[in-house]
């Protein structure tokens, strides 16, 4: 067996890889779904159903993909570089303990200034967490992957102990949560009697600006060669170092306003479950986009469905709602393995 | 003068080499993969599996050493997945392993759910006894510590001399080992160089599972969610400490284990000064710094994340 590199890629194969891809993983996990006894095809509606069949289920799979876009345009943007961040559920903590941090009382500011202000603290807290192991990779070439995977485990015992001890809101009942974000610092409700809210305006802005500057500016140029070639880089004068840890602050910031979205936006308050994965679900959000940032809104887009429609399948057919979970990280190989194939060809010979 | 003491503690010991099991498993079976220029970031899925099916293996009626077989089988079926993207397909090592812990790790979870729904405390089963050597459990503190363990205990010591032996001094192992380093020359003498290194990944990962199984059905007696808790990228960052060498493996899994047990006592003897989370997280942070203190010496298979692909330069 042998692969050979395609002369030319048809845009039609560009286009239907990833989708070809979901479909398979579909049909895989039905055999899931058909073990645990339940019907297929209903399932599936159910699934459908619940993620986008209403109103109610379409804010909410929208409040979904709001942490999901950031955190898949923090994995997008390093991944173009080869820098292998994979602490985006650390650095998403990070965001959202910078908010608990300046926003429950610390600092008094009108609306219009005290959003954009928890986005630049939470974004400059998950810059800088990203920032030691992209230093370490730098400097002393220690592997960014087992550095960030660390980190997770550290912030979240981090968070634990702040929301379990000084942090704790004495008006909570004993719960673990931190003190309510003060109103002028709360994302706006876009749609009355659901929790859509102004985050998702926000990430969507953001991978906007984030695919201007990855295909329109010099510093996007150079992101993509290093990761491209970081040999031809250097011979192109490009500074390797500086733009890894560019890239690293941009990455982690990222996924640091995740935190910001849920903590300001949709809980309104910090608890320890504010992210159900969502650092580790960018990684397969990039991948299904192709690691465009635009492609990361619609990627977004159908994980969230996923997860909330699974959620409701769950509740009317009686199946694990980690069915959601496998599917994404079915997803996240066969779209690899799809993209792999539309640039090489599998030849077989004796 | 207490915290010396520890030290002079039978328990202390024993803690430490029980502790030191998982690792010892999870770090030789990434030591393999790596050897053979494949980093296995699956791990952290694939002990999480290991854990479970050699659990339910037992729940379900099965017996212990056949649950360990069970556990290295599923094990091995993802490292073959490993391979098929790593190996084969010439697929990006880092995401093809955060990919395969994740697809582990999911059905491992709803695998669980559907086989026992509706359970809120685990079920549990008849875990493996301690097996105490003759003569040699008898002698006094080390004897006692050492050669009063759980037969899977013994497995891992043993296999650290069987995976040393092998890679240094049969041609199997120099095949390992050269494709981690020069796959071409390998190629050139006629081995195939995809077959050797999907053998050492399923090899390896199936001793990743092992060490998941060993949590299960020796140290504890019922499988929890996320009950391996990071052990995985612990044994990564251990491999790299021990520079891709088995004695040294063993070793690095020792003083970590040890560290925790020292770790465990500090904190259940110690007033509440420090929060306990701060405990907690000093097995990561060694982790890191391990990485740091290691990263001048560090001198990684020269193919590592190198794919090999037939027919090029």
């Amino acid at each position: 067996m042998q692969l050979e590199p395609r002369q030319h890629t048809p845009l039609w194969m560009t286009v239907s890889a990833p989708i070809i891809a979901v479909t398979i993983v579909l049909i895989l996990s039905g055999g899931l779904i058909m073990w645990a006894g339940a019907p297929l095809f209903e399932s599936y509606v159910a699934l459908f159903v619940g993620a986008f069949g209403s109103k109610f289920a379409i804010a909410e799979t929208l409040v979904r993909a709001t942490p999901l876009i950031l955190t898949g345009l923090a994995a997008a943007v390093a991944f173009r570089a080869k820098l292998w961040n994979i602490g985006g559920e650390g650095q998403l903590y990070a965001g959202a303990l910078a908010v608990t941090y300046f926003g429950t009382g610390l600092i008094e500011l009108p609306p219009y200034l005290m959003i954009p202000f928890l986005f630049i603290v939470g974004a400059t807290a998950g810059g800088l967490l990203l920032l030691f192991p992209a230093l370490l990779k730098t400097r002393l070439k220690v592997d960014e992957v087992v550095t960030t995977l660390l980190l997770n485990f550290v912030i979240l015992l981090f968070a634990n102990y702040l929301l379990f001890g000084p942090w704790k809101d004495p008006m909570a009942m004993g719960w673990p949560q931190g003190a309510p974000v003060l109103e002028e610092g709360i994302l706006p409700n876009l749609l009355a009697k659901t929790r859509l809210h102004a985050g998702l305006i926000i990430s969507v802005v953001m991978a906007v600006v984030i695919w201007l500057v990855m295909s329109k500016t010099k510093w996007g140029l150079e992101i993509r060669a290093v990761g491209h070639n970081p040999e031809a880089a250097r011979f192109a004068g490009i500074p390797i170092n500086k733009t890894i840890i560019r890239t690293a602050l941009i990455s982690g910031g990222l996924a640091a306003c995740a935190g910001v979205t849920e903590v300001a936006g949709t809980k309104e308050y910090l608890t320890l479950d504010i992210s159900p994965g969502f650092g580790y679900t960018g990684i397969a959000v990039a991948m299904l986009a192709g690691l465009n940032p635009l492609g990361v809104i619609v990627a977004a887009l159908f994980f969230a469905g996923i997860y909330n429609g699974a959620d409701s399948m769950s509740r009317a057919m009686d199946v694990s709602n980690y069915i959601a979970d496998v599917i994404t990280a079915g997803s996240l190989l066969m779209v690899m393995l799809a993209v792999m194939l539309t640039r090489m060809r599998i030849r077989f010979r004796a | 003068m207490e915290f010396f003491e520890m030290f002079l503690n039978i328990g202390f010991w024993a803690a430490t080499i029980r502790m030191a099991t998982p690792l010892i498993f999870g770090t030789l079976g990434e030591l393999i993969c790596e050897r053979a220029g494949v980093l296995n970031l699956g791990i952290e899925g694939i002990m999480t599996t290991g854990a479970m099916v050699a659990w339910m293996w037992v729940y379900q009626g099965g017996d212990l050493w056949t649950a360990v077989l069970v556990a290295a089988v599923f094990g091995m079926l993802f490292g073959l997945l490993h391979s098929a993207f790593s190996v084969y397909m010439g697929l990006s090592q880092h995401v093809t392993g955060i990919g395969i812990t994740m697809l582990a790790t999911a059905l491992t979870y709803y695998s669980f759910r559907m086989m026992l729904p509706g359970v809120t405390t685990p079920p549990k089963i008849v875990p493996f006894e301690n097996y105490a050597v003759p003569f040699l459990s008898e002698i006094p503190v080390l004897g006692q510590a050492l050669f009063n363990q759980s037969p899977l205990t013994y497995l891992a010591f043993i296999l650290v001399g069987v995976v040393a032996y092998v890679l240094y001094r049969t041609p199997m192992g120099l095949a390992v080992r050269m494709v981690g380093e020069n796959p071409m020359a390998v190629e050139v003498q006629g081995i195939d160089v995809y077959r050797v290194r999907t053998a050492a990944v399923m090899v390896g990962s199936g001793f990743m599972a092992v060490g998941g199984a060993f949590l299960t059905i020796s140290v504890f007696d019922a499988f929890y969610f996320d009950m391996i808790n990071g052990r995985g990228w612990i044994c990564i960052a251990l491999v790299i400490f021990a520079s891709w060498r088995p004695g040294k493996a063993l070793l690095g899994a020792m003083l970590f284990a040890a560290f925790d047990a020292i770790q465990i006592r500090v904190q259940q003897s110690s007033s509440t000064l420090i929060p306990y989370q701060f405990y907690l997280m000093m097995p990561y942070v060694f982790s890191i710094l391990a990485l740091i203190v290691m990263s001048r010496k560090a001198a990684y298979p020269k193919a590592l994340l190198v794919p090999f692909r037939r027919g090029q330069r």
